[in-house]
């Protein structure tokens, strides 16, 4: 049982870890403070590692590591976050530097909002929006005294003092107090920007492709993040601002960009005709579609290509009864009566009851199917959590079965990589080597769950993907309802 | 109640609505009813999708498994403290690592936390705070202080009696001195009566020890 004590530490480890906003009552009332779990952040885990790779693949193993830190530990100064990974990928400050102040530049990291002692005890809302604050992204002048790993090849006398001193007085850096964390909501703009480019590179051309990611660059700073659809961009502006790898001709540019509006996927549009034609990218548009295919696909993969062909003229058509689904889709009428029950027993699709009579006679009513988009994505975003609950309980059990194995095959490893360490010769290592030897049926087993636990979590990932797919179409669609 | 039952031998039951816009044309047997909850694990109608491969996907699953591995070393992940075993070891001394109490070494930045987290952690291996242990500690040498007074005394009484002064804790010792106090009182009772009378007392049984004994079978039943 957990004592009183280890409660208070828990809850400590969690708030500073900002994973928790804390609700305070202000001073004057001197009420309890109160706690709150933000589910959350709590529920953004899962997309991690795409975050860190995100980084990695923008900006350089640097900025990499430097999410990863700030990932891993909730907030940070700036100094600590620069010295540790300096450490570790043995640079020195100032490229460690450098690397942060892009990604403070760019938005994709943000100081943590003053935790204010007298908030307002009845909202209990979070914090203010970090925008407000107008220093959110100023990046604090430190001097940090460059410690690269090249330090040993100084004087040990030297580096004794050194060490000394540092344990006696405790370093300042100039920025204690200033908190750095990773803006989660700049990292979602990125992800939803990609999906739409790659999505437009699959279906068209990677021309097209370019072309958009263009659009999507120049308009990240003018476009507020709910927004339906990004400012108005003119073909002058786009063909100005193209990259040089893809060189076209202003015509062959109007000609894409025609095609882009005339696809049904409908994520550019065009809204004017001033400066040689002004084109938007319809974001809301776009993850609706997007988050549509993800339906469609879904239905496919459970339920046969003929299923996904009756869930599509739902779509498209809104409300039909039964009969005119059949006569559409030129399914035999047993069949399709099958696949709408069971895609009715699985709440992708619903019944639309239309009384002809004022009694609601259920002889005399019509009964329409009809697919509900949004409430269809909640359902399946629900089972995108369960499947992530299942995924994680069974790698957890699968750990738990098998400890014993794991631990001896770690326990091999470290002795093995010590005697490598000390120097040993390579006939002792390999007496050692036999000594140890694992029986076959253990390796073969250990592969086996090396495999499995492999597969679980690459799961995980594609699995995260999805959910967050589903999740901004579900948070665009709700906050543009407003 | 009374149409259910009538349509039992007529044929199929009757209801509010036409069975015919449902699809279930006359004469077509249903479906068999369910007798027992669902499976466990349904039967699958179609395979799922392989996964997706690639340098990306694998680069991202290095990534996850690394992550993974570094929260465990993270002053955030507390580990349950090591149970306590029975009895103290000689080989407990060397295997200190651990630590035995849900305590963690780390002090975060309290500005940014609510004042009420902020408690000293007391440890007895720790220095901890100045004021608790001083005035423990001072108790505690008083007590032994008169605990060794009363105990010089006892033992200048008894030189024959062997008592294990030395080595036991401060509730044994207290057991024990009473323990004395009461064969003190003893031996000095039977000392007086001998100088009396020439019978030896010991032999004689008064018959007060009869019952002294089935004080311990209160809770049992007597027969």
């Amino acid at each position: 049982m957990l004592r009183q004590l280890h409660w208070e530490l828990l809850i400590w480890l969690w708030l500073s870890h900002s994973d928790i906003a804390v609700c305070r009552f202000s001073t004057g009332c001197k009420g309890p403070v109160k706690y709150q779990a933000v589910g959350e952040r709590i529920l953004r885990i899962p997309h991690y590692p795409r975050y860190i790779y995100t980084a990695k693949t923008l900006y350089g193993d640097t900025a990499k590591r430097i999410i990863e830190e700030l990932l891993l530990r909730g907030h940070m100064t700036m100094s600590s976050t620069v010295k540790t990974v300096a450490n570790h990928l043995s640079l020195n400050m100032e490229e460690g530097k450098s690397s942060f102040s892009k990604l403070v530049d760019t938005y994709f990291l943000q100081c943590c909002p003053p935790v204010s002692a007298s908030t307002p005890a009845t909202t209990g809302a979070p914090e203010s929006a970090p925008e407000s604050f107008p220093d959110y992204y100023k990046v604090p002048t430190v001097g940090l005294i460059s410690r690269g790993k090249r330090r040993r090849s100084s004087d040990d006398g030297d580096e004794q003092r050194n060490r000394k001193k540092a344990r006696v007085e405790t370093e300042t850096h100039g920025d204690e107090g200033i908190y750095w964390q990773v803006n989660f909501e700049r990292f979602h703009l990125h992800f939803r920007d990609q999906a739409i480019i790659s999505a437009v590179a699959s279906k068209l051309d990677q021309t097209s492709s370019e072309i958009v990611r263009t659009m999507l660059t120049m308009s990240t700073v003018t476009t507020p993040p709910t927004a339906i659809c990004t400012q108005n961009l003119s073909t002058n502006q786009i063909f100005r601002s193209l990259p040089s790898n893809c060189s076209i001709s202003r015509p062959i540019l109007d000609e894409y960009l025609s095609l882009l509006v005339d696809d049904p996927m409908e994520f550019v549009g065009k809204s004017g005709d001033s400066g040689g034609g002004m084109y938007v990218i319809n974001l809301h548009r776009a993850l609706a579609n997007l988050a549509r295919a993800t339906l469609e696909s879904v239905v496919q993969e459970r339920f046969g290509s003929r299923s996904a062909q009756i869930f599509r003229l739902l779509l498209q058509k809104r409300h039909l009864e039964q009969k005119q689904v059949e006569d559409i889709v030129m399914i035999a009428a047993k069949e399709a009566k099958d696949m709408l029950y069971t895609l009715l027993a699985e709440d992708l699709v619903q019944l639309q009851e239309i009384p002809k009579t004022p009694e609601h006679n259920p002889s005399r009513t019509f009964y329409l199917y009809t697919v509900n988009q949004l409430s269809t994505a909640r359902i399946l975003l629900q089972h995108c959590y369960k499947t992530m609950a299942s995924l994680i309980d069974r790698r957890l059990f699968e750990t738990e079965e098998n400890k014993r194995l794991l631990e001896k095959s770690q326990r091999n490893e470290a002795i093995l990589a010590s005697l490598q360490a000390i120097g040993a010769g390579d006939e002792q290592l390999q007496q050692v080597k036999e000594m140890i030897t694992q029986l076959e049926q253990h390796l073969e087993a250990l592969r086996h769950l090396r495999h499995h636990i492999n597969k679980l979590d690459s799961t995980e990932n594609q699995v995260a993907e999805t959910i967050f797919l589903l999740e901004s179409y579900i948070n665009s669609t709700t906050t543009a309802a407003h | 109640m009374a149409g259910r039952g009538g349509g039992r031998g007529r044929g199929r039951t009757n209801m509010t609505f036409n069975l015919e816009d449902l699809g279930i044309g006359r004469g077509e047997a249903l479906p068999p009813t369910a007798v027992k909850p669902t499976p466990l694990f349904p039967p699958m109608t179609a395979q799922a999708v392989p996964l997706q491969t690639g340098e990306e996907v694998e680069y991202m699953l290095a990534l996850k498994q690394e992550l993974r591995a570094a929260c465990k070393t993270l002053p955030f992940y507390i580990r349950r403290a090591a149970p306590r075993k029975d009895v103290v070891r000689y080989s407990d001394k060397y295997h200190k690592g651990e630590p035995r109490d849900n305590t963690i070494e780390w002090s975060p930045d309290w500005s940014r936390l609510p004042k009420e987290l902020c408690i000293k952690v007391r440890k007895s291996q720790r220095k901890g705070p100045v004021c608790p242990p001083q005035v423990k500690a001072v108790k505690k040498s008083i007590m032994e202080k008169e605990e060794v007074l009363s105990k010089l005394e006892t033992l200048e009484k008894k030189e024959e009696m062997a008592v294990n002064s030395g080595d036991e804790d401060e509730e044994e010792k207290k057991k024990t001195n009473e323990e004395e106090e009461q064969v003190e009182e003893e031996e000095l009772d039977e000392e007086d009566l001998e100088e009396e009378t020439d019978y030896i007392m010991s032999y004689f049984d008064n018959g007060e020890d009869f019952d002294i004994d089935s004080d311990d079978n209160i809770d049992e039943a007597v027969y």
